[in-house]
């Protein structure tokens, strides 16, 4: 099903099965030249796959940014251990919805980019690892997956080539943390969803032990596009470093909220002014997340730039999982800052102590201010705490809470000084 | 402890997903599956779980204690969870999740009386372009408001 209305604006590519009647079955997908990208890795080398998808330049859309064809060339093919690959379908940054449709809607096309990720690097088996609460998603990838074992797709001598490969679901029970790919690992082990320490990375020593291709769902969906028309033809879609399309997920202050499928490189003010339909009732545009609640804040100003990884990197933020939170003039933005925290200080692991303590301190802090009880050293005592967890966790939960709060404190310090006085209008309940 | 048959065929295909000698990996699936079945992830759960992987009941229990799906306690028949994480309260689910809470006459992770309803308020659920959302058990309901809550709400209690 789909949830918005599309945009005329839209590039498909991954969508492109949306809405179409039965879109998810193997049929549907077979008629719309479905495997036929899994049927051209077959006659190729895994190095020459490998080869194809680092030219197409799609890089990881988890939110890392990581060329997918690099983390697939760490697999040592050589190992004499079993290899697995890994679809994290732990969507859970806030601000993000696009992996959701992607497997209601085409969940084949998940299943045809494992099946190519497992030729190229030799894997066996593939697991696809999604959040508890998308319960209904787990049954249609399970009635997919049942489908093309049964037409040949899964199993043993896939369409007789002699290669084996079964892929299965794996559900979650509640974890933001398990989105974290080494968390992921150990919740599919069956274990407390804490990161592990790297190197190794999960390329080398991931699943049971074992190398192990990891990669979002976005990610892997790219991947039968891109074998059945070329590397290039994907890469040329999108800017120099940044190939294809992306799923931005609008949410927030916007006229038209949606996911929408656009080249990477697309303007974030046309974005959210002609994709999305502008900002709600006329208002005024005050600030942008760009990727997910991970990311610092975009002031108005500095949000006429293309949406991909490295023009955001430059511009101080991160392209991230293509949440993009549209917040208008009349947000508090302590209020904002204060939800995204609690948010951590809840799904903080507590395996380093500086996640763990900061999350939940900062959060009291930011507390304070919102009730107007802020003193006037706390804007100061918010930046310490931050930039002591900055890299000083085993995962990347830390940064994430750290980062977007230091961009909050320090472009909207007079809105925060405001609140060392008295509490504002907004100084409500903030679940 | 005895589980349906329905519950029996779904282990027994987690149960396949496991590498030889890795059925450890079936934990986290089972017991929300069970969980699913009973309720809670009561301490015949545990016992349960623990004689099929041969796992100790501290093994499962501190597996329990980490993931915010399993529960201890069942919810209500009707289990409303109401995302007020950031994209969300930008779009009235602070004053949805509020609302709620008012129309049932209970808190966090409370149930009522006749154990039919019970409230959670929840991070991020992924349905933030359809916000504020809400998930009844595992039904996704979008781009809800308090009117449209009151009204399930009501279609709920004539279903029973």
């Amino acid at each position: 099903m789909l949830y918005n209305e599309p945009s005329p604006l839209e590039v498909k590519v991954l969508t492109r099965r949306f809405g179409l009647p039965d879109s998810a079955s193997i049929d549907a997908y077979l008629a719309t030249q479905g495997y036929a990208g899994f049927r051209k890795a077959l006659a190729m080398t895994p190095d020459r796959i490998i080869d194809e998808v680092k030219k197409s330049n799609l890089r990881g859309r988890g939110g890392a940014g990581f060329p997918a064809g690099v983390k697939w060339s760490f697999v040592p093919r050589g190992s004499p251990r079993p290899k697995y690959v890994v679809a994290n379908a732990d969507e859970g940054e806030p601000g993000t919805c696009k992996d959701r449709l992607l497997m209601e809607n085409d969940p084949h096309s998940l299943i045809e980019g494992l099946l190519i990720a497992g030729l190229a690097v030799g894997a066996g088996a593939g697991y696809i690892y999604i959040r508890g609460e998308y319960r209904y998603i787990i049954e249609i990838m399970d009635r997919a997956i049942d489908e093309a074992r049964a037409r040949g797709y899964l199993g043993r001598n896939i369409l007789g080539s002699g290669f084996d490969f079964d892929l299965y679901t794996h559900t979650g029970a509640g974890s933001y943390e398990c989105g974290e790919e080494s968390a992921l690992l150990e919740s599919l082990e069956g274990k407390r969803g804490v990161p592990r320490i790297r190197p190794p990375f999960p390329a080398v020593v991931g699943a049971f032990q074992c190398p192990t291709v990891l990669n979002n769902v976005e990610t892997f969906c790219a991947v039968p596009a891109i074998l059945r028309d070329g590397g290039a033809a994907f890469a040329d879609l999108g800017t120099p470093k940044n190939g294809g399309t992306r799923l931005f997920c609008v949410s927030g202050h916007v006229n038209r909220p949606g996911v929408y499928e656009l080249p990477m490189g697309f303007n974030l003010l046309r974005l959210i002014g002609e994709v999305a339909g502008g900002v709600r009732a006329g208002r005024k545009l005050k600030a942008v997340i760009p990727g997910g609640s991970s990311c610092p804040v975009l002031k108005a100003d500095e949000c006429d730039l293309p949406m991909d990884f490295d023009s955001l990197a430059r511009a101080g933020s991160m392209l991230g999982s293509g949440g993009v939170i549209v917040m208008d003039e009349t947000t508090c933005m302590v209020k904002a800052a204060l939800r995204i925290m609690r948010f951590y200080a809840h799904e903080s692991c507590g395996w380093c102590v500086p996640c763990r303590e900061g999350t939940l301190w900062l959060s009291k802090l930011l507390t304070r201010f919102h009730e107007g009880r802020g003193e006037p050293g706390d804007i100061a005592l918010i930046s310490e705490l931050a930039r002591n967890m900055l890299g000083r966790t085993f995962c990347p939960l830390g940064d994430a809470a750290a980062m977007p709060i230091l961009s909050f404190v320090e472009k909207f310090t007079d809105e925060f000084e405001a609140h060392v006085a008295q509490a504002s209008a907004c100084a409500r309940r903030v679940s | 402890m005895t589980f349906s048959a329905e519950l029996e065929a779904k282990l027994e295909r987690v149960m396949k997903s496991c590498p030889p000698g890795r059925e450890r990996s079936a934990l986290v699936p089972m017991l929300l599956y069970a969980q699913d079945e009973v309720g809670a992830v009561t301490p015949e759960v545990v016992e349960e779980v623990s004689r099929r992987l041969g796992l100790s009941t501290l093994d499962i229990e501190e597996v329990v204690g980490y993931y915010s799906m399993l529960r201890r306690k069942p919810a209500g028949k009707y289990h409303l969870q109401i995302c007020t994480n950031i994209s969300c309260m930008l779009t009235g689910g602070t004053e949805l999740w509020e609302h709620a809470c008012r129309r049932l006459g209970i808190e966090n992770k409370e149930a009522t009386a006749d154990g039919r309803f019970s409230l959670e308020e929840v991070e991020c659920i992924g349905a933030c372009s359809w916000a504020p959302a809400v998930l009844l058990n595992y039904e996704y309901r979008h781009n809800m408001t308090p009117e449209k809550l009151d009204r399930l709400i009501e279609d709920l209690r004539k279903l029973g």
